[in-house]
């Protein structure tokens, strides 16, 4: 894909984001989608294009009232936003469609009208994982992590101090769930989650959404806010079963999807202004910054604790707060992306200063799929 | 009321030579008669070179720690907490998830890359599963 020709023109979350009683998981994606479209100046019937996760396109079309003429429902989890916007992108410069509207909401504490998630018998799953007490996330995305430090000597300080970086961007964003500083110790004596990861390393629970509109560079011109351009593109998937990763030192997916959007970009780690790396648990930023290839993996534990990913240092890395203190409403995906065209719009609450190239690296399931995608605000 | 339950496998014509294995005393994988490779989990072709001429064997039962968490909460139904869930490499080459029997559920005792071998826990008359306990000697 040639870069630059797609840009964002819309964006936006929920009207509320955290703990949401009165609104079912369908209604939050029709809030977020209004929001987008009052963001990018469009009436419903503009919208052509239309995709989502989990819910179908279908159902939220409907819901809507929109009548597309290009769809994509792919469900891989929590970078289906991700490759939403890959494919959208495709299919803008095609020609088979002019604006895209990508749409996420989960009503992941309140439940309401929300499916709950569940593992057939007779699946590989159901049959090779779930008889030996996988139980949710947080029983299954740490699995690999004990063998990553040991291979390249991370230390649990090192995976505390994920947490704590994150919170002192989370404690810069009003929107954020969690705000109140702590520290390496606090994390290390929050209630054992799965070991070796406690309560502070595991993402919140929330509920939310958010949607973002897409269009041609070319019209992007006409929009009333500052276009976000889609420089580079990468997905992949790798497995449903943890436990059936090639290896826990890295992600394939992670290591297909992330060098892919570089690539097409054209840029070098160097030229990386603002990252944001979906960070369901603390593990899932050293994964990519050792998978996207920022450094070698026994450095990216270190890298954090000293700081170089705080407010102000050189990496700015989640600085909403991330899922574990922004808000994680179940698939977050969405939620990075729009903090980078925040970033990329000049307008994040902790805005890091002259960014011009923000990555936003999203992972799907246990390591089970991944989008990446870079963005600009110059042309 | 009766107690929550494990989590039983159901298995399907790809997978039911596995459990026929397990009900016997047998840990079975696949060899890909044409490259060599052995695969897990089950299915009637193999996944590195798409050969459908595959054989069902006994492997050895043994292999290492490869990684784990200990579950503490949430729980999953029939287990009680604190729980290590594992995945274990064998050494044929193939990992599988697992549990560890026979050892302390303890960051101290599960150490990686411990020595393992097979053992099989009988959870009805139509299902056992694979579990692993520490290699004596």
């Amino acid at each position: 894909m040639r870069k630059n020709q797609v840009a964002v023109v819309g964006a936006a979350e929920t009207t509320e984001l955290g703990i949401i009683p009165n609104a079912s998981q369908l209604q939050l994606h029709a809030d977020a989608a209004l929001n987008a479209i009052a963001d990018a100046g469009l009436k419903l019937s503009d919208i052509d294009g239309f995709a989502t996760a989990v819910e179908t396109p279908q159902q939220v079309c409907h819901y809507l009232g929109i009548k597309p003429t290009w769809v994509d429902g792919t469900s891989v989890g929590g970078c289906s936003f991700m490759l939403h916007v890959r494919h959208a992108a495709a299919a803008i410069e095609a020609g088979l469609c002019k604006t895209v509207l990508i749409t996420h909401a989960e009503s992941g504490k309140s439940m309401i009208g929300k499916a709950p998630r569940s593992i057939p018998a007779d699946s590989l799953q159901g049959q090779f994982e779930a008889p030996h007490g996988v139980y949710g996330p947080p029983s299954m995305f740490p699995i690999p992590v004990l063998r990553f430090m040991k291979t390249y000597g991370i230390t649990h300080e090192q995976l505390a101090s994920v947490a704590v970086v994150q919170r002192e961007w989370a404690a810069r964003n009003p929107r954020a769930m969690m705000k109140d500083p702590i520290t390496v110790a606090d994390v290390l004596n929050s209630r054992m989650i799965a070991y070796p990861f406690r309560l502070l390393q595991c993402c919140l629970v929330t509920d939310g959404g958010g949607a973002l509109i897409l269009t041609s560079a070319d019209r992007a011109r006409d929009f009333p806010r500052k276009p976000v351009y889609i420089m580079g593109t990468g997905e992949s998937v790798e497995t449903p079963m943890v436990s059936q990763m090639e290896t826990f030192n890295s992600s394939r997916a992670f290591k297909t999807a992330g060098p892919l959007a570089f690539r097409e970009a054209g840029i070098a780690h160097k030229d990386v202004d603002h990252l944001m790396i979906y960070d369901a648990f603390a593990h899932l930023p050293l994964f990519g910054l050792g998978d996207l290839g920022f450094m070698p993996y026994e450095e990216t534990g270190k890298f954090i604790a000293d700081g170089n990913t705080r407010p102000g240092a050189k990496l700015p890395l989640n600085t909403n707060g991330g899922g574990l203190s922004y808000m994680h409403s179940g698939m977050y995906g969405m939620y990075a992306l729009q903090e980078s065209v925040r970033q990329m719009r000049g307008i994040a609450p902790a805005q890091v200063a002259n960014a011009k190239i923000s990555v936003c690296h999203g992972v799907g399931g246990m390591f089970a799929a991944s989008g990446t995608i870079v963005f600009t605000n110059e042309r | 009321m009766a107690e929550p339950q494990r989590a039983r496998p159901k298995p399907t014509p790809e997978t039911q030579h596995f459990w026929d294995g397990t009900k016997a005393g047998e840990l079975r994988l696949q060899r890909c008669d044409a490259c060599a490779h052995v695969y897990f989990p089950p299915r009637p072709f193999c996944p590195s070179c798409a050969s459908r001429k595959v054989s069902i064997f006994k492997a050895s039962g043994k292999g290492f720690l490869y990684s784990y968490v200990i579950n503490h909460r949430p729980a999953a139904p029939g287990f009680t907490p604190p729980y290590a869930i594992a995945v274990v490499e064998l050494d044929e080459g193939p990992r599988m998830m697992s549990n560890i029997i026979d050892c302390p559920q303890t960051p101290e005792a599960l150490a990686l890359d411990m020595k393992l071998e097979v053992a099989f826990q009988q959870l009805d008359d139509k299902i056992t599963l694979p579990v692993f306990r520490p290699a004596k000697g």
